[in-house]
């Protein structure tokens, strides 16, 4: 049986469609079957992301549909065997995710993989709540800013009420992921830090991704950031899958660089 | 920061602001969550009732709804202008 996590937001331009290509990878990487679908119908993007969007033939929406099969619409990625990818489509077919439709699809890849990663789309409308449905854990992306704060606590309260696991009296295991991290404006004042956003969303933190020019360069080039070693953000997305899978690991970039004497005295 | 800076005045930092709001707004908005979406509708219908008989305003009627094991409890609240 696969776990099912839900990259999940209620905002969007948070990260989730980055995080869930991170964490996908990442868990990949770990040597887990992992499978990431993307429930953005007619916004696709994750098939950028993974530079995979001139292999897609097939896809979610037609599988749904049953006009392909699940075997011809994953893609399975090039830099890593254990990833594969169902990319959403392009078309404004939003009715094709059903509930039936969408849980038969997650049964059939469940036999298979170990981890089913959803990227859910922004908002709190259908295709939002289709890809929280079925979770067994959610990860809340979160920006250090109130109305991507106010946002996550809506999806939090969508996903303990709406949920498959909500409606059978059971709770969906929630992680919160804060991106876009500036540690510099927090020490000056001027941003939430982790502790805040913890402390007013109540759920338990998993990851901290510092803002970083890395994760644009990387989209840029379709390489989920997580590879890359040099980037302090794709480290910190590694952080985060060990936690998930259960491991101890300290947080690393949560602290301003230490600036020298003459930098402090003239700025800069 | 540079050594211009300690000139400047100095002002509330704007995250102590931001988590303020953030922690009223939120409070408010999970004790509405739980409330059943009949309620908004009944609490209009109910001011309009009373404001064919008194003028009242929308915050003067407060409407709670508290549930226990086995019973949930409606709880209204009128406050009436003095005569």
């Amino acid at each position: 049986m696969a776990k099912i996590i839900v990259v999940t937001s209620g905002k969007g331009g948070v990260g989730k469609t980055t995080s869930s290509a991170a964490i996908s990878t990442g868990l990949a990487l770990n040597g887990h079957k992992t499978v990431v679908i993307d429930f953005d119908v007619g916004l696709r993007n994750l098939d950028l992301i993974l530079n995979c969007e001139r292999r897609v033939v097939f896809d979610f929406v037609q599988v749904l549909n049953k006009e392909a099969t699940l075997k011809q619409a994953l893609i399975k990625d090039k830099r890593c065997e254990n990833l594969h990818i169902l990319a959403a489509s392009q078309t404004r077919d939003k009715d094709a995710l059903t509930k039936e439709g969408v849980g038969e699809v997650l049964d059939e890849l469940s036999k298979e993989f170990d981890y089913i990663i959803c990227d859910s789309p922004a908002g709190i409308e259908h295709g939002a709540l289709m890809a929280l449905y079925f979770a067994d854990e959610a990860i809340i992306v979160t920006n250090p800013e109130v109305s991507s704060v106010r946002d996550s606590d809506r999806i939090i309260g969508i996903l303990q009420s709406r949920s498959r696991k909500a409606e059978a009296g059971e709770t969906v295991k929630e992680h919160l992921l804060v991106t876009r991290y500036n540690p510099v404006r927090v020490e000056k004042g001027e941003m939430l830090s982790v502790e805040d956003v913890e402390e007013i969303l109540a759920v338990p933190l998993l990851g901290v991704i510092p803002e970083s020019e890395s994760v644009i360069r990387n989209s840029n080039q379709g390489t989920p950031v997580i590879l890359d070693e040099k980037s302090d953000a794709g480290l910190a997305y590694k952080d985060m899958v060990s936690r998930l899978l259960g491991e101890q690991v300290d947080y690393r970039f949560l602290e301003a660089e230490k600036k020298g004497f003459l930098k402090r005295m003239f700025g800069g | 920061m540079s050594i211009f800076s300690y000139f400047k005045k100095e002002q509330k930092a704007s995250a102590s602001i931001a988590k303020e709001r953030l922690q009223i707004i939120v409070a408010h908005e999970r004790t509405t969550r739980t409330q059943p979406d009949y309620l908004p509708k009944m609490q209009r219908e109910i001011l309009e009732v009373i404001r064919k008989y008194v003028p009242i305003s929308e915050e003067d009627v407060q409407v709670q709804l508290e549930n226990s094991d086995e019973c949930s409890v409606l709880e209204l609240n009128i406050t009436l202008p003095e005569a």
